[in-house]
Formats: structure tokens, C-alpha cells, sequence
């Protein structure tokens, strides 16, 4: 059989487009499969995110004397226990949270902290150590990892137009899809197909040129199935009408319509408060808990909660003692959220950050943030952790 | 490597690539010679000046009533998009694409992303003023203007209360880059530049004496009163900075991973030349290992470089420029709104499935309608989609009011011109089997040129 033969037969046979199979083995899983999978939704939110002023150390004085004008006052404090409690923007996580739903890590981050904002969202990015520089992504590695159900691109969906550094591996990266029918219409053109199978491969080179091609393919492999899934299923919960309300929404119907998808990724900026933080901090806090908020209930709903893990980082938290602006400078350790219907410790994980033993005017971190990874990595998504971090983290009990 | 191939690359790094009758009439000319010749266009400084009011964007706040923000967000909206309009139409028609593209870098190295665009045009006219000149002067009227100054918060920067924003940028994206200074020096680098402002009306710098810390600060290791200008003297003294703008440059337009040898000359150039920016272009621009095949039509173009090498090779009109606009969001570049202070990263960062197809995709939907004709065998499927575009045709027309020169276009391909020819002038890397193709495959000459520029290659320069 010639290979082009070969190309329409198989193409027949999965109902995908003409990709040369030596790329890409046409991975169909059968959906009894697909009961039980389970899924991990990231949220970053960019900017640095001030965590003091999210969960508020209400009942730590050395609090309201380090901020004097954007502190979050006692009575408007939602109350979690004698010492923590939400901001009031977070009103809609407190049912939520009741519900058992919810996880607080306090002072997570790692050591020599690194206050760029870019750096320092690199190094979570990445996993790497502070003075270590990686080129390749936590999630991307674990799509170059090659497990069972990990060899697809859209194993990993940044809900986004572009993908983050998160996402690419040395070998596999995942799929920036913002609209599945845009992206899907966009692979229709009969000259785009004809161009990736030419008489000859020898432009699959690592130079730019082999980048590009190379993306094309698998776009082409992706497009289509992750189209013809997703539009099997609509959603009918509510949602908040703002961009951040309609990512969660695709990331709902992604998952219900049961796309073979393990890892989501979706961004919420405007953290980065140096300046009249409570009203901005606060209008972003309150974007990102009713989205949530809607995000956990319609998957309750669908059944799907108890396969959903949601995490929230930032890249730090910010300084403890208050600017002049009414604002609040890069800071270090910050807490991470985590949401699911299955969590092994529902609460608060930690003692609240130590505000009387600080380094520099900055918290001490007592996680490290590659424990949470390495936690989802082995306990949720069931690979080898250590290999994928490059190095062995012992891991937390909140799965 | 022939005398046309380095006019040829030249221009597409140095500018945004020469339109084929100037190729064809400087193929025997020297890279020095096209190098001069580039220089002597970019001599001229065409400020922006699209904006001509200074918006009172108080305004905006919360306690405004509903219809004075509407009227003025309006307003800012329209200045933005004249703004954009304004640049793209000068980097698409200008003689002085030298000068265009250094401001395209300077607009990248020192993103500012305010909604203030009278503020931002000022701005973007002091990157092109000093776009071929002293980096010294550049980075001290970039640091002064009120773009920056608002953009980093120096505004908020007193005595009583150092806010760190703009002496960290400084230090990590403008000058050294991360790693060659300590948190200390930015403590103290702070406290020199409090007092730095500007007037609210006119942008004008002002020095507020009142709210400058005059006490000793150590900086580097040197101890003195210093203020502002004394920071950045020190900072200049140290190479590394010229070795960051080096590597920098050496991204934009030679290779994006850095040859260490190739950087270290530059530096060299750079430092002794006391930061003038010419000597070090001139320096690249003639450099063996600038014509070197492997740096040669490996670039990934930026969204803002493709539209304007597209705009720049069929000389396109817009009646409405503002898809043009569209098109810069749609590809993840709107000039004037870099995602944050270290602005686009770049390279195949520009890349990803979504916007990969949109960029091949856009070529033959601003000069054919979107339709790219098919030699090859079609299925029903394809005969399907194509039929479809062509029913729409009208539509997209309509939507995107893009007129293209092909008169001139096809006047300027000599006549005894071979196919290949053609493709090998529109598209850097060298051809391959596969374009070889599709070239020979296509039916006429304008078709044959739809389905060159909608290639990955044609991402390339």
C-alpha cells in the first residue's frame, strides 16, 4: 500500500484529517474508558495576587498595624475560623466552602523567592529551583512523559488564545482553544491540508520552520476532535457574564461532553495592585469567586465534581507591610485554593502565615509549592512525579 | 551568498523587506552599499502625530456619572485606534523602514501600556526621535516621559513612601536584566528617583524637589546623594548592560537563541561607541555571521512585522484601518498595549495552534477575499469548504476594504522572471521540494502568489 493509500484508509477509519501516522498515532480511546477520568482545572492569577488581603488574617493584630488604609476590617471579614477569614468579594465561595468543597494552603512558595514577576512565574511555571532556568513547562513535561492517557495534545487545554510556558514540553505541548468552532473552521482550507503532506518531510527540521509545521499537524489532529466532542454537550448552568465566567463555561462543557482532556489551564490578570488596591483587588476577587462559585455547582450538578481538582495560585503574594499608594509591593509566599468534591482535607490545610516572623518584610514560606505539584502529579493524575519534576517532593494529603 | 540574497535579507531584517523591482534594480549592490542607503532614508524623523488632545481621563472614575464615562471612554477608544492606524499606515509606506523598525524594538523594550495615548504617542515619538542615536539620551527621555513615569508608578514615588516599580523595571528590563543587581540596590536606586514627575496637562517632565530623598544612598557599591541621572550613569558604566541591549538587538535581528562570541563583539562595539546605536547596527549589518545561512529566514515575523511586510509587497490601502486593529488582536500584537512591562516575549511565542492558523490564514483574506484556489485533487468535503468561501466573498470584501496594487505588484516582476523566482523573493527560506510543488501546480501568477504568502514559510524572515 502506498503511504498516501495508507493516509485515506486510516483517515477513513478515525474520521480525522490526513496526518502522517508516523507523527501521530490516531488515539481513539473508547469511552468506558473515560468513566472515572479524572480532571485538573489550574487557575492563575497574574499579577501577584495579594493572598493577605484574600484570606484575611483578621484575628493577627501585627495585620491591621502593617495596614493601616487597605487592610480588609473585622466585620467585613467572612469568617472562617478564630483567626482566617474570605474577603467579603468571596462571598459566593462560602457556601462552597461549607459544603466541604474548599482548601486553603497558606504560605506556599520556595526558596530565594524571586519578586519579578516574570521570573517568579517562570520558576511556577516551570517547577524549577529560583536560580535555575528551564524551558520547558510542569504540564508540558508531563505530556512529554508519554503515559497512558497523556499522548494527545488536547491531554492539555489552556482555555486562551495563546498557550503559557506552563504548557510546553520538549516534545508535546498542549492546545490554546478559546472558540473550538473558530479553531476548528480555521483547519477546513484544502490547500493547508495538501501543504502537510508534500512529496517530502524534510521540513519537520527543530528549526523554526519544523516549529511551524509541526504545530500545524497537530492543530489539525486536535481541531477536529476536540469540535465534534465538545459540541455533543450544552451548559445549562448559570454563569457570570465576564470573560473569566465564559473560560470556566468552556472548561464546563469540555468536561461533560467528555473530552479525553486531563489538564485545563485558565488565567485571570489584574492582580498586580501597587496602587488604590481594595477597590481593584476586590472587583478581580469577586470575578474570580462568582465564576468559581457557578463552575463548582454545575459540576455538582453534572456528577462531575468528584473527578474535578481545581487549584488556584498566583505567582507571589505581596508584601506585608502596605505602600503609600493605598497599595502593596511584589511580596514572596502566598496561599493556594483548591476546590473538588473528593478532597482529602477540606478547610484550612496549615496555621495561618506568621506575621511576627518575617524575612525582609516578607512571609516565610512553609510549602513548598512543588509539594502541591507533586501531590496532583502522583495522587490525581496517577504518574511518576519525580520524573517530571526532576526531583522528589514529598508530597501533602489534600487528595 | 549572492549579492541579491544579502540585499534581500538585509532588508527584511534591517527593514521590513524591499519590494521586487528594488531588489531587482540593487542586485549587484553591496550589503555595505544597501546599509548606507538605509541609514540616509532613516535620516528623516516623522513624529507621530495623530492625537492632538490630552484626555481628562479623571474622569473615568468610579464616581463619574454614567454618561461623562461612556462619553469619554469613547473618546480614548478613538484615540486609540488612530493612534494605531497612524503608526501601521508610517511603518507600511515610510522610506526610513530602519528608523520604523529600531521604534518597533524601542516600543518592545520599553512597553507601556497606559490608556493615556497622548501620553503613549509623546512616548513612541521619543523612541523614534532617538531610535538610531544614544541609548543614554533614549533611556533618560524614556524614563522621564509621562507614559513611563505613570506606567511604573513613579508618580507614587516620594520620600516618605519609595514605591520600587520603576527603579526594579529599570534595572531588570531596560538596562542589566535580572540577576546583575540585589534587592538592596533596588531599595536604594528608588530613593533616587523620588521626585520625579511630570505635569498632568502637558506631559512635560517636572522635578519635585520637596519629594526627592537628597540623603546618601549606596547603590552597586558606591555610596553618594545621588538622584536619577547619577543611578543610570552608574548603571552605564557597567558592560553588562550593553551586552543586555547586545543580546537583545542580536534577538531581534540575527537569530532568536544568542550566539555568545557574536553578543560579546557587539557589547564591545556598543560599550566603546559610548551607547551610540549606530556604530553597533553598522556592526551587525556588515558582519559575516549576519549573512551565515543559518540566520537566514529563521526569524518568526511578529504579528505587527507580518501585516506590514504584506502592506509593504502589494503597497495595500485600507479604507478602514481599523481591521488592521482586529487583525493585531486576532494574532495576540496590538501596538500601544503590550501584555505587561516585558512586552511580547516572542519568537514561537507567537506561535500556538490558534493563532498559527489565523497568521496563514490572513495573507489571501486581505488581497484575495480569503479564497486561496486548489490545483489538487479536492474531495466533496474541500469542494464543500471552497464553494462556501467563494459564496462569501462579498462579505469579507465588504469587512475588510482592503485595496491591493497587483498592477504594480506584477510590474514590478521582470518579465523573463521564472516562477521560482518569484517564490524565492517572496519567501526567505530557502524552497523545498514541497513549495517547488505547489508553485509549479498553480494556475496563474496571482494565484500562484495567494498561495506562497499563506505558507509557514511566509511567517518567516
Amino acid at each position: 500500500m502506498k503511504r498516501r493509500d495508507f493516509l485515506r484508509s486510516s483517515t477513513l477509519a478515525s474520521g480525522a484529517f490526513l496526518i502522517p501516522a508516523f507523527l501521530k498515532p490516531f488515539e481513539t480511546m473508547a469511552m468506558s474508558a473515560v468513566s472515572g477520568y479524572k480532571n485538573l482545572v489550574i487557575i492563575q492569577l497574574s499579577g501577584g495576587n495579594d493572598g493577605l488581603n484574600t484570606v484575611v488574617p483578621f484575628g493577627d493584630d501585627i495585620y491591621y498595624q502593617k495596614r493601616k488604609t487597605v487592610a480588609i476590617t473585622p466585620n467585613e471579614v467572612i469568617k472562617l475560623n478564630d483567626i482566617q477569614g474570605l474577603n467579603p468579594n468571596l462571598s459566593a465561595l462560602k457556601e462552597i466552602y461549607d459544603q466541604g468543597w474548599m482548601n486553603i494552603i497558606n504560605s506556599v512558595g520556595y526558596p530565594n523567592p524571586d519578586r519579578s514577576h516574570f521570573r517568579s512565574m517562570d520558576i511556577w511555571q516551570t517547577a524549577s529551583n529560583s536560580n535555575e532556568f528551564l524551558s520547558t513547562g510542569w504540564i508540558g513535561r508531563y505530556l512529554d512523559s508519554n503515559c497512558q492517557t497523556c499522548q494527545n495534545p488536547y491531554t492539555a487545554i489552556e482555555v486562551d488564545d495563546t498557550l503559557s510556558l506552563a504548557m510546553k514540553g520538549s516534545k508535546m505541548k498542549g492546545i490554546a482553544v478559546q472558540d473550538p468552532n473558530k479553531l476548528y473552521q480555521t483547519t477546513r482550507e484544502p490547500f493547508f491540508k495538501d501543504l502537510m503532506h508534500g512529496p517530502d518531510n524534510n521540513h519537520l527540521h527543530e528549526d523554526n520552520l519544523g516549529y511551524l509545521y509541526k504545530t500545524m499537524i497537530e492543530t489539525y489532529s486536535s481541531a477536529d476532535y476536540i469540535q465534534k466532542t465538545s459540541k455533543t454537550y450544552n451548559v445549562v448552568a448559570p454563569y457570570p457574564a465576564t470573560g473569566f465566567g465564559n473560560q470556566l463555561k468552556n472548561v464546563s462543557k469540555f468536561i461533560n461532553s467528555g473530552l479525553n482532556t486531563r489538564i485545563y489551564y485558565v488565567s485571570l490578570g489584574g492582580f498586580d495592585t501597587h496602587v488604590g488596591q481594595q477597590n481593584q483587588q476586590g472587583r478581580q476577587l469577586k470575578t474570580y469567586a462568582d465564576a468559581v462559585a457557578a463552575f463548582v455547582k454545575d459540576l455538582k450538578q453534572t456528577g462531575k465534581l468528584d473527578d474535578t481538582l481545581i487549584m488556584t495560585f498566583s505567582e507571589f503574594g505581596r508584601r506585608v507591610e502596605q505602600n503609600a499608594s493605598n497599595g502593596t509591593d511584589h511580596g514572596t509566599a502566598n496561599n493556594v485554593l483548591l476546590f473538588g468534591g473528593k478532597l482529602g482535607k477540606a478547610g484550612i490545610y496549615n496555621n495561618a502565615p506568621d506575621l511576627a516572623n518575617l524575612e525582609n518584610g516578607d512571609l516565610k514560606y512553609q510549602i513548598d509549592f512543588r509539594d502541591i505539584y507533586a501531590t496532583l502529579l502522583k495522587k490525581w493524575l496517577n504518574v511518576n512525579d519525580g520524573s517530571i519534576l526532576n526531583a522528589q517532593f514529598t508530597g501533602l494529603d489534600f487528595v | 551568498m549572492d549579492n541579491l540574497k544579502q540585499v534581500k535579507h538585509l532588508y527584511a531584517r534591517a527593514g521590513f523587506g524591499a519590494d521586487f523591482a528594488q531588489l531587482h534594480s540593487q542586485r549587484n549592490w553591496s550589503a555595505k552599499k544597501t546599509l548606507r542607503k538605509l541609514f540616509k532614508e532613516s535620516e528623516e524623523i516623522q513624529p507621530l502625530a495623530a492625537i492632538t488632545e490630552n484626555l481628562d481621563l479623571r474622569q473615568l472614575r468610579k464616581d463619574a456619572a454614567e454618561g461623562e464615562r461612556k462619553a469619554i471612554q469613547e473618546l480614548r477608544n478613538q484615540q486609540e485606534r488612530s493612534l494605531n492606524a497612524a503608526w501601521m499606515k508610517q511603518m507600511s509606506t515610510t522610506n526610513a523602514q530602519l528608523r520604523e523598525k529600531m521604534t518597533l524594538f524601542w516600543h518592545n523594550h520599553f512597553a507601556c501600556n497606559i490608556g493615556n495615548y497622548y501620553f503613549q504617542q509623546q512616548l513612541n515619538n521619543i523612541q523614534r526621535t532617538h531610535a538610531l542615536g544614544n541609548f543614554k539620551t533614549l533611556l533618560i527621555a524614556v524614563s522621564q516621559s509621562a507614559a513611563m513615569l505613570n506606567f511604573l508608578n513613579n508618580q507614587q514615588n516620594s520620600k516618605a513612601h519609595p514605591n520600587e516599580n520603576f527603579a526594579r523595571e529599570l534595572m531588570e528590563l531596560f538596562t542589566l536584566g535580572r540577576g546583575n543587581y540585589t534587592e538592596q540596590d533596588v531599595k536604594e536606586s528608588a530613593r533616587a528617583f523620588t521626585g520625579w514627575a511630570h505635569n498632568g496637562k502637558s506631559g512635560e517632565f517636572v522635578f519635585k524637589a520637596g519629594n526627592h530623598d537628597d540623603l546618601s544612598k549606596t547603590f552597586m557599591g558606591q555610596t553618594g546623594n545621588f538622584n536619577g541621572e547619577n543611578i543610570i550613569d552608574i548603571i552605564l558604566a557597567n558592560k553588562q548592560t550593553a551586552k543586555y541591549i547586545s543580546t537583545k538587538l542580536y534577538r531581534y535581528f540575527v537569530n532568536e537563541t544568542p550566539d555568545e562570541t557574536h553578543v560579546n563583539q557587539m557589547a564591545d562595539v556598543f560599550y566603546k561607541a559610548g551607547y551610540e546605536l549606530k556604530p553597533l547596527l553598522e556592526f551587525v549589518f556588515t558582519a559575516n555571521w549576519f549573512y551565515e545561512d543559518k540566520n537566514v529566514g529563521n526569524l518568526i515575523k511578529s504579528p505587527v512585522e507580518l501585516l506590514v511586510d504584506l502592506n509593504r509587497r502589494f503597497y495595500i490601502s485600507y479604507d478602514n484601518p481599523d481591521v488592521l486593529l482586529q487583525f493585531q488582536r486576532t494574532l495576540g500584537q496590538v501596538l500601544f498595549r503590550p501584555p505587561n512591562v516585558a512586552g511580547w516575549p516572542g519568537g514561537r511565542n507567537w506561535i500556538d495552534s490558534s493563532s498559527l492558523m489565523y497568521r496563514i490564514k490572513i495573507p489571501s483574506t486581505i488581497l484575495n477575499a480569503g479564497i486561496i484556489d486548489f490545483a489538487g485533487k479536492a474531495t466533496p468535503e474541500d469542494e464543500a469548504y471552497l464553494a462556501s468561501q467563494r459564496k462569501q466573498q462579498f462579505n469579507v470584501i465588504k469587512r475588510v476594504q482592503a485595496n491591493a496594487d497587483w498592477n504594480k505588484f506584477l510590474e514590478g516582476i521582470p518579465l523573463k522572471a521564472q516562477r521560482e523566482q518569484v517564490a524565492a523573493y517572496l519567501l526567505e527560506p530557502p524552497l523545498n521540494a514541497r513549495i517547488v510543488a505547489e508553485v509549479n501546480k498553480a494556475a496563474d501568477i496571482k494565484i500562484m502568489v495567494i498561495q506562497l504568502v499563506s505558507t509557514p514559510e511566509y511567517q518567516l524572515c
